[in-house]
């Protein structure tokens, strides 16, 4: 399951922005909050616009949610499920990523 | 056969269509089959604004009658269908063309003809009069041949009539028999402030002139002679003389008539006839043709309601009182404005100065407003009428409520509380002030939504100041606060983020939201102070701690397409291009393979970088002299030019020389929406500068400053803020301008909508930019210097960062590109491929 890819250093994302990551041939868009340190990865296409540029959204905290705001037509994926808070119908997959000393790592199997 | 009632509306003008609209409002209308017989080619269209028809409207504009309309209604129109005959006893029309239609009911909404004198000549070749639309067409066709134009008659269909010359080009003179213009509603000093103002305006004006004959001219087509033995030239005559109802159907058929015409109605509309009604100008009521369109429009509601059994409303009267703008003028006039009334006294105040008459008339004990006349100011329109019509009673000194106030004490003014619910606050559509609360506590919280739910300051809009006070003291009392937080992030407005941001000297998103924010922020938020951090201190946007909070574009310097690709604008400013820089853009689209097209500002967009293309591009392109366009930002983006006096037979200064120093001045500037400047060298207007958020003119006598004009989606044309500047001031006016606009305005507000909600308008954007009313000039232009003092082009910082250029890429851990972009063939250049061609893999072409 949880087999882990080495992508990118901690410090090649800067603070609240993202980054994109091909893991297993799946397009990764990793995002790096200023506000909490964790490390959120999730699908880097937006079913609404329909592009691979997720990773170039503006992380926006909406009523306390983490989310990224699609860079196209702006609807709110929640970083922690992936569900888009304006369509319900609308979501994208998240995967589990994490920090070893300065690294990230990503799985998507 | 359908056993409904047979209602016939003969005329469709202003009021008859006002009818049509108030009965299908109704259920009941669904027991009528509605027949309307048009005279004119056209349905119903606006004939108080006819003479926007000369500066650009169309007879579309003007057309007042929502699509489908009739069709919608299963009403059957029939157009260029004069009704001839009415036979009462048969109850049948006969039309002109002979056809019979039966009916049950009949509305006169006939209106009214324009009063030609009968003075010998009248008839001759190029005598018009100016009611419709095919009077405007033959008045734009005679007009093509003519040097001069007269209007004979002085009031107010007159002097309209009188600009509709004078923007036909015309040497544009107003003949006028009484010995003042509007001798209806003003009296001898407003009406010879009025005839001095419009005089300045460019029309001669000639009152007591009684016109005897019209016989041809030595200089001109025509030469009126006039009884006091002068005679004026003139090519074009327009008869504004008066209207005379159109009763002659009424007449024929021996329906009761005013001795001087008009159709005899009650209080119901009807007239002599129970089964025929008669409303608008046609219709005569307690002695009077009201010439107005409101009261009009109000029996029209009336007869609906009678006639149909479902409202008591009466038509009793109306208020003739009116404000408008004539030529630029304010003309206003309320009530008994010539004191007519017993014992009535007046109080005046004349300012030849600033070219101001008011006057107000009172009752005898001074308690009541009977009446009055405002000319060149008619600020107080809405609270003299407010007290005239319920009757308020007086403060103890009337004259305070026209004299200026000198000692900063303020004008008596009447507290929309002071006003019952009854009061009518907008005559256009007769809305009241317990309409406008009704809609406040229904949910309206700005004047846009009062204007949808009411109608109300749609019409003239005189009553718009008098609309917000309602409904602000409306929103006080039901305790409604407006929310104008920026997101739920900072309880604060644009406007109050960028006061902190700049006297706290605060320099990061992450300070400002530690000390007056909540949360972590939100795509709303973070652009918005982004730009503010980059107006006030101008560092490079991509710093590691403003990069979060920059938008699509800004992010990565490119105008992001549909499809993730983004398009690349090198600066070009002024428009002007070596053909060297050209043919270098031409081989880096090409080694590219870019597609590329023509901005309307004047520059090449070149579309279809993927993103790790886009540092190599912009390395090329800097190579080649170039800088970024910032096409991306919320920010200048270009000043178009016409070529000018260097080139152009017609130029009159050097429009690309000033267009690119300006270019140059401003780039870079951040600010709450993009802005877009253009400069033409003469006043043929080729850069079409006045459709632009600042616009520059040159004339003979040096620059002329427009502002706040848009194109787009809501266009706007620029307002004139300054005129005959030299440079220097130019200059020092745009800065002012730009620093106030990003000062003050809300986050992605254009300058046009900023302008229109700008309370005091034009007057206070002159007073803060020209007479530094603020006091604030000198710091707005210590600001800008600033911003042109540390200009850098964003993308030669970026391509010189290697740190930077990691970003740069589709992946951050592979080479590979994005599958998902693909392009096919189209016109010999690349255009993305769609879902389909995806899909199916169809013409796709080789990505680099």
């Amino acid at each position: 399951m949880s087999d882990f890819t080495d992508v990118c250093a901690l410090n090649d994302i800067t603070p609240d922005t993202g980054v994109c990551a091909l893991v297993n041939g799946k397009q990764v868009a990793i995002f790096r909050p200023a506000a909490t340190g964790t490390l959120y990865a999730v699908g880097n296409y937006c079913p609404a616009g329909k592009a691979n540029i997720l990773s170039r959204g503006i992380i926006a905290d909406i009523k306390g949610q983490l989310t990224v705001a699609s860079p196209l037509y702006k609807q709110h994926y929640v970083l922690e499920t992936g569900q888009c808070l304006e369509e319900e119908t609308l979501s994208i997959p998240t995967y589990s990523v994490k920090v070893e000393g300065d690294r990230v790592l990503v799985s998507a199997s | 056969m359908s056993n409904k009632q047979k209602l016939v509306v003969i005329g469709n003008g202003m009021v008859g269509h006002k009818f049509l609209e108030s009965m299908v409002d109704m259920e009941q209308a669904a027991h009528y089959d509605i027949t309307v017989l048009c005279e004119e080619p056209r349905p119903a269209y606006d004939r108080v604004y006819l003479s926007s028809y000369f500066s650009g409207s169309t007879a579309e504009d003007l057309s007042l009658v929502k699509e489908g309309f009739f069709e919608a209604n299963n009403i059957n129109l029939k157009l260029n269908c004069k009704a001839e005959k009415l036979d009462r006893a048969a109850k049948v029309i006969t039309t002109q063309s002979g056809e019979e239609i039966a009916y049950d009911k009949v509305i006169l909404a006939t209106g009214s003809f324009p009063f030609v004198p009968p003075v010998p000549g009248h008839e001759r070749k190029n005598c018009l009069v100016y009611r419709t639309i095919e009077d405007l067409e033959a008045i734009t066709a005679a007009a093509k041949g003519s040097k001069v134009g007269v209007v004979v008659g002085g009031g107010l269909l007159g002097l309209e009539a009188a600009k509709a010359l004078k923007d036909l080009g015309l040497e544009t003179h107003v003949v006028e028999f009484a010995p003042r213009l509007m001798a209806v509603q003003v009296d001898d000093a407003g009406g010879a402030l009025l005839k001095s103002k419009i005089e300045e305006l460019g029309v001669k004006v000639h009152t007591s002139k009684n016109t005897q004959n019209i016989t041809d001219g030595d200089e001109c087509v025509h030469k009126m002679e006039f009884a006091d033995g002068e005679s004026l030239e003139t090519d074009l005559i327009l008869f504004s003389a008066g209207i005379r109802p159109q009763d002659a159907i009424a007449r024929d058929s021996e329906l009761e008539l005013g001795p001087r015409g008009g159709i005899v109605i009650n209080n119901h509309c009807q007239t002599s006839d129970p089964d025929v009604y008669a409303i608008g100008e046609c219709a005569l009521w307690g002695g009077m043709i009201y010439g107005l369109v409101a009261p009009g429009y109000n029996m029209a509601k009336v007869a609906a309601q009678h006639l149909t059994q479902t409202g008591e409303d009466l038509f009793e009267g109306a208020d003739m009182s009116t404000k408008l703008k004539l030529m630029g003028v304010d003309v206003a006039s309320i009530g008994d404005c010539h004191a007519r009334t017993e014992g009535a006294l007046s109080y005046a105040y004349t300012d030849e100065v600033n070219q101001v008459y008011k006057k107000i008339v009172v009752s005898a004990d001074k308690k009541l407003l009977l009446g009055a006349v405002m000319v060149g100011d008619a600020e107080d329109y809405g609270n003299l009428l407010q007290m005239a019509l319920n009757s308020i009673e007086l403060p103890e000194k009337p004259e305070a409520l026209i004299l200026p106030s000198l000692d900063g004490a303020a004008k008596p003014m009447l507290g929309p509380d002071a006003l019952p619910d009854t009061a009518q606050i907008c005559s256009c559509y007769d809305v009241s002030k317990g309409d406008i609360c009704c809609s406040v506590q229904n949910g309206a919280q700005t004047i846009g939504d009062i204007k949808a739910a009411t109608g109300a300051a749609t019409g003239c809009g005189g009553c718009a100041a008098l609309v917000t006070q309602v409904m602000n003291s409306e929103l006080t009392k039901l305790g409604v606060e407006v929310n104008t937080d920026i997101c739920e992030h900072f309880a604060y407005t644009r406007q109050d983020l960028y006061n902190i941001i700049r006297v706290e000297g605060i320099k990061s998103f992450a300070e400002l939201l530690e000390k007056h924010g909540k949360g972590h922020g939100c795509e709303i938020c973070k652009p918005a102070v982004g730009s503010i951090l980059a107006t006030c201190w101008n560092d490079y946007i991509l710093e590691d701690q403003h990069m979060g909070l920059q938008d699509t574009n800004d992010i990565y310097l490119g105008n992001m397409q549909k499809d993730g690709t983004y398009s690349v604008v090198p600066r070009m400013a002024g428009g002007e291009v070596t053909p060297e820089g050209l043919i270098a853009i031409g081989e880096i689209a090409r080694d590219f393979g870019l597609y590329t097209k023509l901005t309307g500002g004047q520059r090449v967009d070149m579309f279809g970088a993927q993103l790790h293309e886009l540092p190599k591009i912009w390395k090329r392109l800097i190579d080649a002299g170039f800088e970024t366009g910032h096409a991306y930002g919320k920010s200048l983006r270009t000043v178009k030019s016409c070529v000018g006096s260097t080139w152009c037979r017609y130029g009159v200064d050097d429009s690309v020389g000033l267009a690119i120093e300006l270019e140059n001045r401003y780039k870079g500037l951040r600010s709450p929406h993009k802005l877009k400047m253009a400069v033409s060298g003469c006043t043929r207007e080729c850069a079409e500068a006045q459709s632009k958020d600042v616009g520059v003119i040159a004339t003979e006598n040096g620059w002329n400053l427009y502002v706040c004009g848009n194109g787009g989606m809501k266009p706007r044309h620029t307002d004139l803020l300054a005129q005959d500047l030299d440079k220097e001031t130019l200059i020092k006016y745009i800065d002012r301008f730009y620093m106030f606009y990003v000062k003050t305005a809300d986050r992605l507000q254009r300058t046009s909508v900023w302008m229109d909600n700008l309370e005091g308008g034009l007057d206070y954007l002159k007073s803060v930019i020209i007479e530094d009313k603020l006091g604030i000039a000198e710091e707005l232009e210590a600001q800008m210097a600033n911003v042109v003092g540390t200009y850098q082009c964003e993308w030669k910082t970026t391509i010189e960062n290697p740190e930077k250029l990691k970003r740069f890429a589709h992946f951050i851990n592979a080479d590979e590109k994005d599958e998902n972009i693909q392009f096919v063939k189209e016109r010999g250049q690349i255009r993305p491929a769609t879902e389909e061609e995806r899909v199916n893999k169809e013409n796709l072409i080789a990505i680099s």
